[in-house]
């Protein structure tokens, strides 16, 4: 298990558009599964309402984890991504 | 004459008969299946002729309105497929029994619900993506064809609240502009309004009554006026504005991303002065190669006290990445003379023209400079920013704001704060006395941008608000003139570029001129951007610069 956090910095916070982007990327990380994490409340990755649901803003911090498959590269990927998305 | 005030999110005039869009609407019936694996086969092939459709329109949507708008029918197709909503309905289908269309109806609800109820505009606004999947996948199952305009000629669209599908499904050429009773600014049929250059009101509510359908309304998306059989005056003034709007546009779709290049192949760069965050909007839509002039007075008129650095931060922070790399001068603080701010408690002075204005206050209250300073540098991180000092007269002044930026930066550097090491520092040139020293100013800076009116009013001993001194206040003054020109070539002996920020700039009886002259840039009000434009590209520099600078620098006493 793999994890690292990141504070967002898009105005908007996680949106609809992006977080569909992501949703797409995660589907090619084949074997492994995505958390996101908001202080107490979770959500799998893939699924893109609940991602939403998570109500995450600008300034918030949330925690990403990844679970199997290449983790290490699976993370690197979506930290890029974080950053440059969200 | 019936007038409506809605809220204008789309801007441009529209004149046409009214005419409500109509709903297929479909009853929902509910009962107990028998066959529940037949029943999710028949949701699955509904959803998978949804997310079919979806894909279309995202391409139609790509076509009409570009990849944003495609995105979102993009974004819809994941919805549809949204893991969480289909086992939800998966759920009730097959563990429960309940017929396909009343469980996507009820599963739309809810999830629509859940986004309705959270704390966040964006959000909120999201509820009706999930109603229009939902309606797009029950409209499947019951075989309900959309509705579209039964009309012969092009009408001004009515509606409770148009979907994003239905926006974009509709027959573009029937459409002159639209009116819903809801909705948001941020309502994708806003968005889309906007993308696809269609006049937009919204929130008109129960003003606007089904009886009026077939009658002639003008509306207008920049006020949110909805004039139902408008009067005569109504028509001729908004049809005025409809005209000059179309012309803009034609410009605009003639224009829009070519050179500001001179027949002979001289370049100038025209960007725009704004004075607002939300004025980007018309930068970007006027094609403005930038921001030359962004007044940060806004910041301090808005608030009743000073604004803190974070609140600063934000807006220049907004105005940087919105513009997405295009470069973005921002002048510090310009307040004091015509404009005066309360809780700055200025004492009166007998000739604020020549008063504490300014640099000179913030030079005076180095407290308030260091937070605008610092707010500017850690917005600097976001984009390509330039920062102007106004009213300067003197090398010193200029030596000690940058000192200050040095020591601004010295701060975030000890704090681990990230800010962009390619900031251009320049400065207005709007007194005589630093119009005559700018050889010395130019080699301390990067850039100079000329105020016209300013310089104007020095120069020529004119208070530019007095309307009595009419014909003695003249911009096109050959002694205003020759201060441009005489600075301009002061600026590139020494590598700096220069422009003009004054409404002069925007003065298309000068821009041969100014052309001859050499000004890098031109920053004008957003909707002068095309017309200058225009002209820049209709202008041979060669065949009149030296007439030009003959008249201009000779001392024939004709002119």
């Amino acid at each position: 298990m793999k994890s690292f956090e990141y504070v967002i910095t898009d105005p908007v916070g996680i949106h609809a558009r992006p977080a569909g982007i992501m949703v797409k990327e995660i589907k090619n990380l084949i074997g492994t599964t995505v958390t996101i994490a908001k202080g107490e409340k979770s959500a799998n990755a893939l699924r893109l309402m609940a991602v939403m649901q998570l109500g995450i803003k600008q300034g918030d911090t949330v925690k990403v984890t990844v679970e199997g498959g290449d983790e290490a590269a699976a993370a690197a990927t979506l930290e890029k991504f974080f950053k440059e998305h969200f | 004459m019936i007038t409506i005030q809605g809220k204008g999110v789309s801007t441009g005039v529209a004149a046409g008969p009214l005419y409500f869009y109509r709903r297929a609407k479909g009853t929902i019936t509910r009962f107990t299946v028998e066959d529940r694996d037949a029943e999710w086969q028949r949701f699955k092939d509904a959803q998978a002729k949804a997310i079919e459709q979806l894909g279309e329109l995202a391409e139609k949507a790509r076509v009409e309105a570009g990849d944003e708008a495609a995105m979102l029918f993009e974004t819809h197709q994941m919805m549809a497929e949204d893991l969480d909503y289909e086992e939800t309905i998966q759920g009730l289908i097959l563990d429960e029994g309940q017929n396909a269309e009343a469980v996507v109806t009820d599963v739309g609800a809810q999830f629509a619900d859940m986004f309705a109820t959270m704390d966040d505009d964006y959000m909120k606004a999201r509820a009706a993506d999930v109603k229009d999947v939902s309606g797009r996948i029950v409209g499947i199952l019951l075989g309900i064809v959309q509705g579209g305009i039964d009309s012969d000629v092009p009408v001004v669209l009515a509606s409770d609240d148009l979907a994003p599908s239905e926006t974009v499904q509709l027959d573009k050429s029937k459409i002159l502009g639209f009116v819903t009773s809801g909705g948001s600014g941020s309502s994708h049929t806003a968005i889309l309004a906007r993308t696809m250059g269609i006049p937009a009101i919204i929130g008109v509510g129960d003003q606007l009554k089904e009886e009026y359908e077939g009658r002639e309304v003008i509306i207008d998306g920049g006020t949110g006026i909805v004039a139902v059989d408008p009067d005569e005056d109504t028509r001729v003034h908004l049809m005025k504005k409809r005209e000059e709007q179309l012309k803009r546009l034609a410009l605009l779709n003639q224009l829009k991303g070519q050179p500001n290049e001179t027949k002979d192949g001289q370049k100038i760069k025209i960007f725009c002065n704004i004075g607002d965050p939300s004025d980007v909007a018309a930068v970007l839509e006027n094609d403005g190669g930038g921001v030359g002039l962004f007044r940060s007075e806004f910041l301090y008129l808005n608030c009743d006290d000073y604004p803190t650095e974070d609140y600063q931060f934000e807006a220049y922070k907004k105005v940087l990445s919105d513009l997405d790399g295009k470069e973005v001068v921002i002048r510090t603080l310009d307040i004091g003379a015509d404009k005066q701010i309360a809780y700055f408690d200025m004492p009166k002075e007998e000739n604020p023209a020549l008063g504490n204005r300014a640099l000179r206050i913030c030079l005076n209250r180095p407290e308030i400079f260091r937070t605008q300073l610092r707010a500017l540098f850690r917005a600097s991180a976001f984009g390509k920013l330039g920062i102007m000092f106004p009213m300067v007269t003197s090398v010193w002044e200029v030596k000690e704001a940058k000192k200050m930026c040095d020591q601004v930066r010295a701060e975030l550097d000890a704090e681990g704060i990230a800010y962009s090491d390619d900031v251009e520092i320049g400065i207005m040139i709007e007194t005589p006395a630093a119009a005559v020293i700018s050889d010395r100013l130019a080699q301390i800076v990067d850039f100079f941008s000329i105020g016209t009116n300013d310089l104007t009013q020095y120069t020529l001993a004119c208070d530019r608000q007095n309307n009595d001194l009419g014909r003695f206040f003249n911009a096109h003054h050959p002694a205003v003139l020759r201060l441009i020109k005489l600075v301009t070539e002061n600026a590139h002996k020494h590598g700096a570029w220069v422009g003009i920020c004054g409404e002069l700039g925007a003065d298309l009886e000068l821009t041969e001129t100014f052309l001859s002259i050499g000004l890098d840039e031109l920053s004008v009000s957003p909707r002068s951007v095309l017309p200058l434009r225009q002209k820049v590209r209709e202008t041979n520099v060669s065949e009149v610069r030296e007439r030009l600078m003959d008249d201009l620098m000779s001392d024939a006493n004709t002119i």
